[in-house]
């Protein structure tokens, strides 16, 4: 069970946005609606899940001097096939996220963890890594999305592929007069600044507490 | 649009960081004093008007002729990621003083959004060649207003006492969400009211 730790650890330990700030553009960019935040969650898992196997399967092969340029490409390559599969499947997913996506391969995430940690591992170790911090990523991203979309629109998107394929929680309420500002941009840097202050007084409280025992 | 417009509309409307959240990293990372945030600008300036001529030419000249247009991301992120290792060299032997400010900074710019994400919207907007110089151009002036305001707001924020769980990176947050809500006041009509569409 030493394995689930590399899982886990992604989510709450080392959560990717909240505790080490990466991925920051399309943390705040797609955060809109619920349901971009877990499209752009499980593009990224995806090509996290696959670079980090790639990167962990090739590690002894890559030379060390060029091992970066060698992650990018990997990288991008996972990203077109995200890119692909979107726009002939979910293209309302694909019109909705727009530049975001090919974005994906400058997310300090998925060449954060290929450099610290799928060319030092093994490839079970690597998987379960990606997984986690995906899952960590996807989670972060659904919590900003959530809170802007609520007193920004007074909905919850859970899908919304065409007109008649969609599910939409509407609030009573604070949909009738929902806080605009939280879904047009001044409200995810808002939102962002006061969760990580959240974090901030969490993990300085827990600090404390283990400071007493 | 005419080349103010495009100008106008980078820096003030559509502003890299305030409005499309590209190169918050940077912008959060180097913004704690003003003279390296001037630095980061210029670097980032420089990078995002030279690789948008460089990413309209392999996609016009390159991607397009043999109908690859598939492998932008790619080429564009290879593309981009050389030429800064090249600005990095050349800088480094035409003039040492701008590399010793430049320098530590270059390397950081690969992984900045702006870079790929001013590429891209290029192609997207169908940009000609002198209007992608512009997009470039303005992408990184409206990058560096942005990042020298935010170390001017955080080197007074240094004098004020705040609350300790708000210390760094909240206030920051807090004080660019603020920015953002002042840069909302320029509006797409802006562009259309000064006739430069």
């Amino acid at each position: 069970m030493a394995n689930m730790k590399e899982l886990t650890k992604g989510i709450f330990k080392e959560n990717p946005v909240f505790i080490i700030l990466l991925g920051m553009c399309p943390t705040l960019g797609v955060t809109t609606q619920v349901f971009n935040a877990i499209g752009m969650g499980a593009g990224v898992i995806f090509v996290l899940l696959g670079s980090n196997i790639f990167i962990s399967l090739l590690r002894k092969v890559i030379p060390d001097s060029v091992r970066i340029p060698a992650y990018i490409v990997i990288i991008a390559s996972f990203v077109t096939i995200v890119q692909m599969v979107l726009e002939a499947y979910v293209p309302a997913l694909y019109a909705a996220l727009g530049v975001y996506i090919p974005l994906i391969v400058v997310n300090c995430i998925i060449l954060g963890r290929a450099e610290a940690f799928a060319n030092k591992n093994t490839i079970v170790d690597s998987a379960l890594d990606a997984i986690g911090m995906g899952i960590g990523f996807t989670l972060s991203l659904m919590l900003i999305a959530a809170i802007r979309e609520v007193f920004g629109a007074g909905t919850i998107t859970l899908l919304n592929l065409s007109e008649t394929n969609r599910i939409v929680i509407t609030l009573p309420g604070i949909s009738k007069s929902p806080i605009r500002v939280f879904t047009l941009a001044p409200g995810a840097l808002l939102v962002m600044g006061y969760l990580k202050a959240y974090f901030n007084w969490n993990s300085e409280r827990k600090a404390n507490k283990g400071g007493n025992v | 649009m005419s080349y103010i417009g495009i100008l106008i509309t980078y820096i003030f409307i559509q502003n890299f960081i305030l409005v499309q959240f590209m190169g918050i990293c940077p912008f959060i990372g180097v913004s704690k004093n003003s003279e390296s945030a001037i630095g980061m600008g210029l670097a980032v300036t420089f990078v995002t008007t030279v690789a948008s001529v460089v990413t309209y030419m392999v996609y016009h000249f390159l991607l397009v002729p043999f109908g690859l247009e598939y492998l932008e991301t790619i080429s564009f992120i290879l593309v981009i990621a050389a030429l800064v290792q090249l600005v990095e060299m050349v800088i480094r032997k035409m003039s040492p003083s701008l590399y010793k400010a430049l320098g530590i900074f270059l390397p950081l710019i690969t992984t900045n959004c702006a870079v790929l994400g001013i590429a891209i919207l290029n192609v997207q907007n169908d940009y000609n060649l002198l209007e992608s110089l512009f997009g470039g151009a303005a992408a990184g002036l409206g990058f560096t207003l942005a990042i020298v305001l935010m170390s001017n707001i955080r080197e007074k924020l240094e004098l004020i006492p705040v609350r300790k769980v708000f210390k760094g990176v909240p206030i920051a947050f807090i004080s660019a969400g603020l920015m953002a809500l002042a840069f909302m006041a320029f509006d797409s009509s802006l562009v259309t009211n000064l006739h430069l569409v």
